[in-house]
């Protein structure tokens, strides 16, 4: 589903060229399970970037579902995401000034072609806010909820589409314990029903076991 | 770019942003509502003056002469009047009006009446019916400011010359003169047939000789205007159609307004500032949101799309309000220049007007808002797993070059539209920029300069205050531009008033002469001078006066180079009209010597005449040193030679003149003679004049004073106008500051609330924010008061040529009211934050 190969990523930082990433190799197998775990600094996030086509590494390559990234335009990669893509973000992410039916809506309003959209996006948002537990809070705006709930639209959200693969950068990052907890159980069920390959980045030993694929960044490189 | 999300999204996110900068597009409204207002307006006063243009004349066709009309003439009114036509004679001059029982005189209008114009339109008089009654007798009808200067009340004796009148009446209104010509030139009406009474007409003072005629066909004006054309000008007689006096009116009132619309497009284009002012912080709000669309899958096309489609429907919104406010201010702004409309406006719907205001106020919400909105293009998608690095960086490429090109021209384009001329617009186009760009940058180089230099040691309170100036998402700018270019108008507005007044002010000026006696015939020389020693005062030495005209340059005929249409020609005006020329051997303090030399030596045996010509007239003639002018000294041909140049401050109060003679030539020529004196008191001044003009009943005094007087009045009321259309630019200044304050308003409620858990009193949160907008309305006064005085200065010494003064303590009021204004409207609009209840503020400060 995900190839890297030799990834190299180098940015320039105060007029010194700083080398981020450097030949990263790795493949993540349809319906995977990859989490990415390092100290703060050492790349992750950079990482989850480049594999989920969000930025363009200095070299190697990444093939996303088959699609090369390397010679697609912005545009094109957008429209990549929106189709194969999920994310959740360490901050949630919500759009402020929608409300959180309207959140999760968005991808689906996305799609280019009517053609490609569900049938009835409405009764879709409303389901998948029903599946994590937020049926009753579909008017509500992020700020009217709490961290915990707005990670679950941010979820809901990210499975609207019906990806292909689903980043996940830290999603319990801004959490406490048993609400993290919570949002990871609802995560990885979410992720075996909808049979989705999953990436994610994680502080936490315990997140990673479960995992069924790790790899560990330390300064830029990969160690395992 | 995917219009359905577009669409979708434009509408979700519109509920929010509508408050964020909705608010801002009250400033597109007004601008909008200025310029709807004064171009509804112009379009009301050409269709009134249209509507009614038979009454603006009085009559079908008007003859005018400087001579009682001509035999060939008279026979042709003659003949008119024999078959259904109706001929009205009005003869009209300057003279001097005495009421004995004050012993006041004044300069005024004389006009006798005969026949029965105005044929179209009422006089309105007070008491009413006087009018028609003006005819029973040695009656005379006046201007309230004749009776006001006089002293004098209906009833009273008029004398004017050798004649008597009883004042019946005031003249409330004539057709087709507008208010403000009473002022200038007070009117007395007085039965034609005893205009021979009066003994003044033969004096050779300046008298027009008019004919009104209503024909029995009123279509037939303009064929019998050129039917006789060769007639009347070879009998020098000028005619005047209904079209042309429509014309005239129109161009001259079409000027005004155009003038008075560019203060309502300044009004706009701050408008425009204001939004882009608005936009600027809210894009950098929306930057996370655009980052996480962008993830999402959106394109760069469809996002900025989202935004772009808020502003237009936003920009919209705004400038259908300015259609509707527009409309209001319309139905007033004929009230307020009331005194320049020679007829009654009716507002009307103008719907191309309405129409091409929401045009351009859409236009300029977009454009003004599309340069910040560029910026959500630059948003990565990256940016929503991790903070910018470099923070949005904004690069100069070809799309924000085609923008700001895009808002130069659209700027430009608007100020050609509204200015009465290309290069007017053009002008006030760079006006405008170079204002924008020096209180910009001024604001920035003084806040920074606050920041630098603010006293470590001060108050906490007054630190915070000022520091404020500078959060994230700051708009002190903007402020800073809006309400300080509010102060520019006002002040370099009233810098320029100010010294126009004072120059005129002439009680305040010991030197200054401030009565003018003239028309003095040659015989008349040595009385009225020892006429003025017996009242105990000076008079300058008499200037003589000769009337001629243009008849040859360069042995060219005036009539051939009036017919010649190749080339460049000189202008008609110049070559026509009657100067009045004078002869000395010195140049005088107003004059200063550009080209040639002064006739100090004397000339050479059998060269011509030498004289010396105003550049400026010089250059409508097209005539340079050494050139020959052939003049008609009535009926006699002088030939001469422009032997020098010379500039003329014509704003000085002096007799000023284009064309000077050397001493010799015209002798013996008819010569009238003028002579400046000044005599300190108004009382004494009436008893001279009241001793003049009983000695000698055709001479004239002027006392400028009253010129003053007239000046001031015309000055107000143009400055009222000019005032009205700026209260626009004011008023969206205010709403810029306003929506600032609102923009901060949840910084500063945390900012509060943090404060007020640390232990600050509810009386130090507000002194921080009064310190805050003390020190915003402070700037924004100062640099719109040193930009005002610059400007002032500018246009006092070059415009008016004047010697400048800074009248600083008035102007330093302008800018303090606008500092105080500016406090107590930010504390106003800030007041709710600091009563919020902390639990209420955490929940929305995430919004
Ligand atoms: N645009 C950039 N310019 C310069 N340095 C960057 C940039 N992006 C990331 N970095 C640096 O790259 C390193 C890795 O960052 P990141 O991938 O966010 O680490 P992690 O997610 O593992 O904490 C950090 O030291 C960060 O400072
Ligand atoms: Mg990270």
């Amino acid at each position: 589903m995900i190839i890297a190969e030799h990834l190299e990523q180098t940015y320039m930082s105060g007029g010194h060229p700083l080398t981020v990433l450097s030949d990263i190799n790795l493949t993540v197998e349809p319906q995977g399970f990859l989490a990415i775990v390092g100290p703060s600094g050492s790349g992750k996030t950079t990482l989850l970037g480049l594999l989920a086509g969000l930025d363009r590494p200095t070299a190697g390559r990444v093939v996303l579902d088959g699609e090369d990234l390397g010679p697609l335009t912005e545009d094109a990669r957008a429209r990549l995401r929106g189709e194969k893509v999920g994310f959740v973000f360490q901050t949630f992410q919500l759009i402020p000034t929608l409300t959180a039916l309207e959140n999760v809506l968005v991808p689906i309003e996305l799609r280019p072609r009517a053609a490609d959209r569900v049938e009835n996006p409405e009764q879709r948002g409303r389901e998948l806010l029903t599946r994590v537990g937020l049926g009753e809070r579909t008017h509500h705006y992020p700020a009217q909820l709490s961290g915990g709930e707005q990670q679950r639209v941010a979820l809901a959200r990210a499975f609207a589409n019906n990806p292909k693969v689903l980043f996940a950068d830290e999603p319990t990052g801004n959490l406490d314990g048993d609400t993290g907890h919570a949002v990871i159980d609802l995560l990885v069920a979410l992720n075996t029903e909808a049979r989705t390959t999953l990436v994610l980045v994680t502080h936490d030993q315990e997140l990673a076991q479960r995992a069924h694929q790790v790899v560990r960044l330390s300064g830029g490189k990969l160690v395992t | 770019m995917n219009l359905s999300f577009t669409l979708a999204m434009a509408r979700r996110e519109g509920r929010s942003s509508w408050r964020r900068i909705g608010f801002y597009m009250a400033t597109v409204t007004l601008g909008v509502g200025a310029l709807v207002a004064i171009n509804s307006f112009r379009a009301d006063v050409t269709a009134a003056i249209h509507r009614e243009a038979r009454t603006l004349l009085g009559s079908d066709l008007r003859l005018s002469s400087r001579r009682p009309m001509p035999e060939t003439v008279q026979a042709i009114l003659d003949s008119v009047a024999a078959t259904g036509s109706e001929v009205s004679y009005v003869t009209s001059f300057s003279s001097m009006a005495l009421t004995p029982s004050t012993g006041r005189t004044r300069l005024v209008n004389v006009r006798g009446l005969e026949g029965g114009f105005p044929f179209y339109g009422e006089v309105e008089t007070d008491p009413a019916g006087s009018w028609s009654e003006l005819q029973s007798g040695r009656r005379a009808l006046v201007d309230r400011s004749v009776l006001v200067y006089l002293g004098a009340r209906v009833g009273d004796e008029l004398r004017i010359g050798q004649a008597r009148f009883t004042i019946a009446g005031t003249i409330v209104r004539m057709p087709g003169e507008a208010d403000i010509s009473s002022t200038i030139r007070p009117r007395v009406l007085i039965p034609a047939e005893f205009l021979a009474e009066t003994e003044l007409l033969g004096f050779g003072s300046l008298v027009r000789y008019r004919a009104y005629l209503r024909l029995a066909d009123p279509e037939e004006a303009d064929a019998f205007a050129e039917r006789h054309e060769t007639l009347l000008e070879e009998a020098e007689v000028g005619a005047t159609t209904v079209a042309q006096r429509a014309e005239d009116y129109a161009r001259s009132l079409d000027i005004f307004a155009r003038f008075l619309g560019l203060v309502g497009l300044a009004a706009l284009l701050l408008g425009g500032l204001g939004v882009a002012s608005a936009v600027h912080v809210f894009v950098k709000r929306k930057l996370e949101t655009v980052a996480v669309l962008r993830c999402l899958g959106a394109t760069q096309r469809t996002v900025f799309a989202v935004y772009l489609l808020q502003a237009g429907l936003m920009g919209l919104g705004g400038a259908a309000a300015g259609v509707v406010l527009g409309l209001a201010v319309q139905v007033l702004l004929p009230g307020i220049l009331d005194d320049f409309l020679p007829v009654a406006v009716s507002p009307t719907l103008h719907p191309m007007v309405a129409l091409a205001g929401l045009g351009v106020g859409v236009w300029v919400a977009v454009i003004f808002g599309l340069l910040p909105l560029l910026s959500v293009r630059d948003v990565t998608p990256l940016e929503a797993l991790r903070r910018p690095f470099d923070g949005p960086a904004s690069r100069w490429d070809l799309r924000r070059l085609a923008v700001m090109g895009a808002l130069v021209a659209t700027v430009v384009a608007l100020s050609i539209a509204q200015a009465p001329h290309p290069w007017a617009g053009v002008a006030f186009a760079a006006a405008a920029a170079v204002t924008a760009a020096i209180l910009g940058g001024m604001a920035w180089a003084l806040t920074r300069a606050t920041r630098r230099f603010f006293p470590r040691r001060a108050p906490y309170v007054v630190r915070q205050g000022v520091a404020n100036l500078f959060r994230p998402h700051n708009q002190t700018v903007a402020v800073t531009l809006t309400v300080g270019f509010g102060v520019f108008v006002l002040g370099s507005m009233h810098i320029v008033q100010r010294n126009l007044l004072e120059r005129l002010s002439l009680d305040a000026r010991p030197d200054r002469p401030n009565l003018v006696v003239f028309d003095i015939q040659q015989d008349q020389r040595d009385g009225v001078e020892s006429l003025i020693r017996e009242h105990g005062f000076s008079a300058a030495e008499l200037t003589p006066i000769v009337p001629a005209r243009v008849a040859a340059l360069n042995g060219r005929p005036v009539d051939e180079l009036l017919e010649d249409t190749t080339g460049p020609r000189p202008a008609r005006w110049a070559l026509r009209r009657e100067y009045r020329h004078t002869y000395r051997d010195t140049l005088v303090g107003s004059e200063e010597l550009l080209a040639g030399e002064w006739w100090y030596e004397p000339a050479a045996p059998g060269a011509l005449p030498r004289i010396s010509v105003e550049e400026g007239l010089a250059e409508e003639l097209g005539v340079g040193l050494g050139d020959a002018i052939t003049w008609d000294v009535q009926g006699v041909l002088i030939e001469t030679e422009i032997t020098s140049l010379r500039q003329v401050s014509w704003a000085r109060f002096e007799t000023n003149f284009f064309v000077v003679f050397e001493p010799g030539v015209l002798d013996a020529a008819p010569t009238v003679y003028v002579t400046l004196t000044r005599v300190p008191g108004e009382e004494e001044r009436a008893l001279l004049q009241r001793d003049l003009v009983e000695a000698y009943p055709n001479v004239s005094a002027l006392d400028l004073s009253l010129v003053q007087q007239t000046l001031e009045t015309l000055i107000g009321s143009i400055a009222l106008a000019i005032r009205f259309m700026a209260l626009f630019s004011i008023a969206s200044g205010m709403i810029v500051l306003v929506g600032a304050v609102a923009t901060s308003r949840y910084q500063r409620v945390r900012e509060s609330v943090l404060l007020k858990t640390l232990g600050a009193q509810a009386r130090q949160v507000r002194q921080v924010l009064a310190t805050e907008y003390v020190a915003l309305g402070s700037l924004a006064g100062l640099t719109g008061c040193i930009l005002a005085a610059v400007a002032g200065w500018a246009l006092v010494t070059f415009l008016f040529e004047l010697s400048f003064r800074l009248p600083l303590l008035q102007l330093a009021g302008i800018g303090l009211a606008a500092a105080v204004t500016t406090v107590l409207v930010g504390l106003v609009a800030g007041r709710d934050a600091l009563r919020r209840a902390p639990l209420a503020v955490l929940r929305e400060i995430g919004e």
